[in-house]
């Protein structure tokens, strides 16, 4: 059978076609909308929400929620800036102890690569719990309150050091690392100019995915950090919903409603907070899909 | 011998960095977990007051299953898991399919890449997105479909009722791109013969995919599920925690354990029964992976974790 009649035998009809189309546009719309539902609120105008509530399609255009978040919102650009500076170190920081920590795993001549092995994939199976954890950062390894605790939690993890260890060993011929020794190269020099530039791939993916895991963190400040000028972007985002619910809660006394009322951004303002935090990654995502997806897949089969 | 260890000094230097990390950050607190065998006082520093605190044996784990919440936290765990294990083969898996017959393929790159989207929001973004559906003043559902069809308002985040369903909504709006990436993965990898021998055959699309595909999509299906099993006792803190609002109300559909144990710590400040529920989870996290994983390994060793 030629290639060409196979494949016409082999596609679905035109009508399943329209149909599977129908259903994906379906579940496109149920994935956008949510977010289309953010994006709107941000950009209406306050007393419309206020009389007739969140609505997909703006009664009245305003920019002004951008304008006050952008101009007052002294707290939120400087969180922004603390998740921008987070984000940068933390990323450029943990490919560096996972490219390291992966490749001696990735050699064959090194002799202790299942101790090592074993000694990171263990910390994916068992993990001493919340309060152990807290206690070490709180009491023995004292950077709470630092833009340290938001950095070093995230260094290494056993998923990414896989990725990075299957990547290097698809893509770095042992012979060649084995010819540069013979060259008189040693072990670093091998890694930095023969190793490292065929690895720019398997760094992109471990970058993004840590990039990613970076700017979406609000656990660790959620957990450790106390002081409101090292709050990160989404931390800031998760204190105003919190009391906005304190508010509704009716718990609030006089003099506390006062003070968080002030504070509190308008519903629009919120919103634009929240579209605010997600401009980045909308951007970065239409850039680098297919290495996040690349990174993915190399992962799935293996873990 | 001793030429031989002097090969091997480079790379521990370069697995001292990672090495130091998981020390502080992993070991330390795994052997950390005495804790849930003692009145824990504080002393110095967190190794010596590991040192100089009290054993009382298993008086906190005591304290902890006779509340009512140490059974309703883990059946919620285990509940939800259970869903979301089943949905996440049967949804993606079907929606790969799907996505792989398409005719227009630019069309099931955009339609891949939207679905695909929602993954990379943090669960901050998500529970501003709930709360612009759920909210009792504004929201979307009680103004925007509710209101103009003449409906009551619900209250939704006083209402544990409708939680389940909630959560698992936002569990597959956010996930179902990733697990679709994965078994997209596979079914491209199929080799094409098989689907030239069905066609010469006279098989329909559907026999194709029901002989062909979902066959051969099987062994990732059961090691995902498998791996997923491994983790039944581990909730998804961020879901739980912010898409609910941490809402005192809805704790009987939405508390789970890793919700709990946080309580545990910040709200009561109850560091023995925090630690003792921690150690439960982690103790028979660790025996369920360890049991799947030997699974996986008489299926297909080559997909083991270790």
């Amino acid at each position: 059978m030629s290639k060409r009649k196979f494949r016409l035998a082999n596609e679905i009809s035109t009508g399943s076609n329209v149909v599977l189309n129908i259903i994906f546009v379906l579940i496109s719309i149920v994935c956008l909308f949510p977010i289309l539902l953010v994006i709107a609120i941000s950009f209406t105008e306050e007393k419309q929400i206020l009389l007739h509530g969140y609505n997909i399609i703006p009664r009245e255009f305003s920019i002004k929620a951008y304008d006050f978040v952008l101009s007052a919102g002294d707290a939120i650009m400087r969180s922004y800036g603390i998740s921008i500076l987070v984000t940068i170190l933390g990323t450029i920081l943990s490919m560096s102890v996972i490219t390291l920590y992966a490749y001696p795993l990735a050699r064959s001549s090194f002799r202790y690569k299942n101790f090592f092995s074993f000694f990171v994939f263990f910390t994916m199976i068992f993990g001493g719990g919340l309060v152990p954890w807290f206690m070490v950062y709180s009491q023995l390894v004292r950077i709470r309150d630092t833009i340290w605790i938001m950095i070093v939690p995230y260094l290494i993890n056993g998923f990414y050091v896989m990725i990075m260890r299957t990547f290097i060993k698809g893509s770095v011929p042992e012979a060649l690392m084995e010819s540069a020794k013979i060259d008189g190269a040693g072990e670093f020099r091998t890694f930095f100019s023969i190793v490292l530039p065929l690895l720019k791939p398997g760094l992109a993916t471990i970058g993004l995915l840590s990039c990613l895991g970076y700017w979406n963190d609000w656990y660790l400040p959620l957990v450790f950090v106390t002081k409101r000028e090292l709050f990160n972007i989404q931390y800031t985002m998760y204190q105003t919903l919190s009391s906005i619910q304190f508010l509704t809660s009716g718990s609030a006394n006089f003099a506390e409603l006062g003070k968080v009322l002030s504070d509190l951004p308008g519903e629009s303002a919120r919103m634009a907070i929240a579209v605010i935090s997600i401009g980045p990654i909308i951007f970065a995502y239409g850039f680098f899909q297919k290495y996040f997806i690349k990174g993915l897949t190399i992962g799935a089969v293996k873990g | 011998m001793k030429r031989g260890l002097k090969t091997q000094i480079p790379f521990f230097f370069m697995l001292l960095p990672g090495v130091i990390v998981l020390l502080i950050n992993n070991y330390l607190p795994m052997f950390g977990v005495v804790i849930a065998f003692q009145q824990y006082r504080f002393k110095d520093n967190f190794i010596t007051s590991l040192l100089t605190s009290k054993l009382i044996g298993f008086k906190n784990f005591e304290f902890f299953f006779k509340t009512p919440n140490a059974f309703t936290v883990t059946r919620n765990t285990i509940l939800y898991n259970l869903a979301f294990i089943f949905l996440d083969i049967v949804i993606p898996v079907a929606m790969a399919i799907m996505l792989n017959e398409l005719r227009n393929k630019m069309g099931a790159k955009l339609y891949q890449s939207i679905i695909f989207l929602p993954y990379f929001l943090s669960w901050i973004v998500v529970s501003y997105l709930a709360y612009s559906f759920f909210s009792f003043e504004n929201g979307f559902i009680n103004k925007g479909i509710l209101g103009p069809l003449g409906l009551e308002p619900a209250n939704w985040y006083f209402e544990p009722k409708y939680w389940p369903f909630i959560l698992t909504f936002f569990h597959l709006w956010k996930y179902t791109g990733y697990n679709i990436v994965v078994y997209l993965a596979s079914i491209v990898g199929i080799d094409g013969e098989y689907y030239e021998a069905a066609v010469i055959d006279g098989a329909s699309k559907w026999q194709s995919i029901r002989h062909i595909t979902i066959p051969l999509l099987k062994p990732v299906m059961i090691i995902l599920t498998l791996l997923a099993v491994g983790r039944i006792f581990n909730a998804d803190f961020g879901l739980f925690f912010n898409v609910p609002k941490n809402m005192g109300t809805l704790y009987p559909a939405t508390d789970v354990i890793d919700t709990y144990v946080f309580r545990a710590l910040r709200n009561s400040n109850n560091v023995g029964m925090s630690a003792a529920a921690g150690l439960y989870q982690a103790v028979l996290g660790c025996i369920t992976v360890f049991s799947a994983n030997l699974i996986v390994r008489k299926i297909d060793p080559e997909k083991a974790l270790f």
